[in-house]
Order: C-alpha cells, then sequence, then structure tokens
C-alpha cells in the first residue's frame, strides 16, 4: 500500500517531503523522509496520516487538532508562524514532525523515553509535560506487598522518577500467590532488593530507594518529608493509623488501599480533606477482624487495588481527572461490584478536625493494641 | 421497610451472603432486626448499643454519622452497606 501510494504521487500532485524523528521512525516504516503530497500542512498530515494510521495518532489527538507537544516545520518555520494548518506547502518543500524533546531545557525526554513513554504523552492529559512531571515526582510506597507491589510495578512503568520502599521482611513461599514484584528465586531474599531489581528490570529510569526497615514513629518523619506522595500498602492497623499521621503531619497526600479475602477499598487523603481517622475512628481490638495471613485474599484483587492506587498517583501527579479524595471506592470481587461511598472530614477527628488532640506522632502499639509487625518480632508474618 | 443490606465477605458468614433484606424504620432497628435472626451480629458491629467505631454504615452512598447516626430513618429500596476497616495490604 505505501509504494502504491509513492508511486502515485508524481503526475499531478506535488510531492512535500516530510522528515520524521527517531521516535517516530517505527511508526513510518523506519523511513526518515516520507514524500507525500497536498497543497496545505493540513492536506500533508492528512495524507501522510492515511499512510500511516499509527503516526496519525501520534500527530492528531482525539479532536483532531494538533497537539501542544507536537510541531510541524515548513521549511526549518514553524507553522504557528505562518497559518497553521492552512500554511501552503509547493513542490519540493520540506516539512517536519517534531514532538516536544524540549532541547536543551532542564528534564528534557531522551529520544528513548519519547518514544518508551509514546503512549501516555499521546495523551493530551498527559502530553511531553505531564511526563515530565512522572519523571521528577517521587513516591513513597509502605510495604512491597501484594498492594505496593503492583502500585509501584505501574508507577515505575509510567516513569515515576523515584520511587522509596519501606519495607523490612523477605520473601516467602506464601507470597507469591499475589506479590509481583517477587519470583520464585527470590524466595528467601530481601523484599526491598527483590521489588528494586524488578523494578529496575521493568524500567532503569527509576530510582528506587530503599528503606529497609518497619516504618515507626521513630523513623516516619525522616522518611515521609522525602516524598510528594505516599501509598499506603501496610497491613496491619498500627503502621495504617501511623502513615496516616505522619502524612498529614508532613503536608503529603495518602493513596490508601486495604484488602481482605474478597473485598477491596480504596480513597485517597488530601490534608485538610479527611483522613483515616475521619474513615475509622479507632481500630478494632486486636484479633477481631482478621489479618490476610489469618483469613486469606484473593491474589488479583491486590493487583486491582494496587493498580487503582497507581492510577490515583498518576492522577495526583498530573492533577487531572477526578480523583477519590472524599470518596471511598468499595470493591466486592465476588459480586463484582464498584461502589463508591461519600468521606467527610470529621471536625470531630483528633488529628484533622477543629480541635485537634493528636498534634505529633503518638504511641499507635498501645493505641492499636497491636506492636509494629517486625520490630520486635524476628520472622514476622506479612 | 425492605432494605437491602450489603456486607463484607468477612461478614459474609453470620448473614449466609453478602446481601440480605432486613426490616426497620430506622438504622437502630434495622440492626435489631438483623441480631434478632443472626445471633451474633450484634457485637460484631456495636458496643453498648453504639456502632463499633470501626465499622461504618452507609445509607447509600452517605456515612450515617454525617446523617441522624442510628436514628437516621429509612424507607423502602434504600441500601444500607455495613464497612468494617480493613488492615489488609500485603
Amino acid at each position: 500500500m505505501v509504494v502504491q501510494k509513492t508511486e502515485m504521487l508524481g503526475r499531478d500532485e506535488m510531492p512535500v517531503t516530510v522528515y520524521i524523528p527517531t521516535p517516530f521512525r517505527k511508526l513510518a516504516g523506519n523511513q526518515t523522509h516520507v514524500k507525500t503530497s497536498g497543497d496545505t500542512v493540513g492536506e500533508v498530515l492528512d495524507t501522510l496520516g492515511a499512510q500511516y494510521p499509527s503516526l496519525k495518532h501520534m500527530i492528531y489527538d482525539e479532536d483532531d487538532q494538533i497537539p501542544g507537544h507536537i510541531n510541524i516545520y515548513v521549511n526549518n518555520q514553524e507553522i504557528h508562524s505562518l497559518q497553521g494548518k492552512e500554511t501552503p506547502v509547493k513542490d519540493g518543500d520540506e516539512m517536519a514532525v517534531i514532538p516536544a524533546i524540549a532541547g536543551g531545557s532542564v528534564g528534557a525526554l531522551t529520544p528513548d523515553q519519547v518514544e518508551r513513554y509514546s503512549r501516555h504523552i499521546i495523551m493530551p492529559q498527559v502530553g511531553s509535560s505531564g511526563q515530565r512531571k512522572l519523571l521528577e515526582a517521587k513516591v513513597l510506597i509502605v510495604g512491597a506487598g501484594g498492594l505496593g507491589g503492583p502500585a509501584a510495578l505501574y508507577l515505575a512503568l509510567a516513569g515515576v522518577g523515584t520511587i522509596g520502599i519501606v519495607e523490612f521482611d523477605t520473601v516467602d513461599l506464601s507470597n507469591l500467590q499475589r506479590q509481583v514484584l517477587h519470583q520464585t528465586a527470590d524466595v528467601g531474599k530481601r523484599k526491598t532488593e527483590s521489588a528494586k531489581e524488578t523494578l529496575n528490570a521493568y524500567n532503569p529510569d527509576v530510582n528506587v530507594v530503599i528503606h529497609e526497615t518497619p516504618i515507626t514513629s521513630d523513623n516516619a518523619m525522616e522518611i515521609i518529608p522525602q516524598y510528594d506522595i505516599v501509598v499506603n500498602g501496610a497491613d496491619n492497623f498500627t503502621t495504617r493509623y501511623l502513615v496516616n499521621d505522619a502524612a498529614y503531619f508532613a503536608g503529603k497526600t495518602l493513596v490508601d488501599g486495604s484488602i481482605l479475602l474478597f473485598d477491596g477499598q480504596a480513597t485517597v487523603f488530601v490534608p485538610g480533606k479527611g483522613c483515616y481517622r475521619c474513615l475509622f475512628p479507632a481500630p478494632p481490638p486486636p484479633g477481631l477482624v482478621p489479618s490476610c495471613a489469618e483469613a486469606g485474599v484473593l491474589g488479583a484483587l491486590t493487583g486491582v487495588m494496587g493498580s487503582i492506587q497507581s492510577i490515583e498517583t498518576i492522577k495526583q501527579i498530573l492533577g487531572i481527572g477526578e480523583s477519590l479524595v472524599s470518596r471511598l471506592l468499595i470493591v466486592d470481587a465476588l459480586g463484582m461490584e464498584f461502589r463508591v461511598v461519600k468521606l467527610r472530614r470529621d471536625p470531630q477527628c483528633p488529628l484533622c478536625g477543629d480541635n485537634p488532640t493528636v498534634t505529633e506522632l503518638i504511641d499507635y502499639e498501645g493505641f492499636c493494641g497491636a506492636p509494629f509487625p517486625g520490630e520486635h518480632v524476628v520472622g514476622a508474618q506479612s | 421497610m425492605a432494605i437491602d443490606v450489603r456486607v463484607t465477605a468477612n461478614m459474609q458468614k453470620h448473614l449466609g451472603g453478602r446481601s440480605v433484606e432486613a426490616n426497620g424504620d430506622n438504622v437502630r432497628d434495622l440492626l435489631a432486626d438483623l441480631d434478632q435472626r443472626f445471633p451474633g451480629f450484634h457485637d460484631m458491629v456495636m458496643t453498648d448499643g453504639e456502632i463499633h467505631r470501626f465499622v461504618n454504615v452507609y445509607l447509600n452512598d452517605e456515612d450515617i454519622r454525617f446523617l441522624d447516626q442510628l436514628d437516621t430513618a429509612l424507607k423502602d429500596g434504600d441500601v444500607v452497606s455495613i464497612l468494617p476497616a480493613l488492615a489488609g495490604g500485603s
């Protein structure tokens, strides 16, 4: 078809050469220059798009407009300074389709990055500026397990530049039913090490920062302020209340998720708009609500909920969409129902209410009646 | 008053399913109806006549703490969800 189109040129039509830069070359039959035709820039691009449909998706957005990160040049002049898509072209003109790699500026995307992240970049909600925000973002994952694993994985694939992982545990055979960062050969390894290897194998761009420790009242305010956003994949109430309070004190958004059996819950806490204590003012007495180790959890559900946490994190970084702030998503995997209920800041909340009584990190082990996992017990359950 | 009550998987063993029909003009009566039919239900959800602080009850999509709490009125066709905190993450 390409050959036919090229052969059709020449009699009546005006051949225009379009330069295709490296990131788009695969989409245009690996050609550096494509000869095509048209009387205006718009017509040339339409012909080019008809020849190479996947290239068309790069040069036109869903409204058939040229997206902001794509510049079109005619004989080295950008068309915005000419007549835009109506700019006339004539025989022998050379056009170029150049994605904003922002040559020279800080945080410029490399051609490899433009290609790697092209499916994100072509979406107007992301674009190359959004991709740079992702590359500059720092996200802390609490727990490299069922939720933290898929959350970290999709954030790494998306090019989130710095991913911190707080985890103290080692990989156990029983983790492999759901924890996607770890594989059979990793059993016995530190989870942080296994997680870093996996994330970097997927995307070497990502700076994976390891915090090889349980998160506790002693270190939470050192670790959390180093990041922009916290993703909670903790597996116990003691850590959940601590991370909630520490994220609030540090002024950080907390992307929360939890699972048990076939149920999942997810929400986003932005300081001042409700917190985990507004949602659940106090933890259950130890033993009343079982853990996943005691009751079980559907492995694939951890993937759904962790992915949802990564989506909410990406939306926060990009500042797009309607987040789960002030809403709690309830997922019932058995009935396969997704429901959303309202979540409000409680004026009585001891942390973020009108008259707070919790003004610094407290004794969470006393509050929850259970120790931080891993702090006192060697070989603690995950 | 036929109210559709939804619970999580870790409560379903007490009610025999994820969703049961129950009766009550308000949330208090509804929970009493459930407790009468499903022994042990009260302790799972309440202490001394108040809902546990780690359990939320929603009328449709609103937390009853921000409505009239246990006195929140119910009508035919309402959906009441009982949602305990979950801690699982690994």
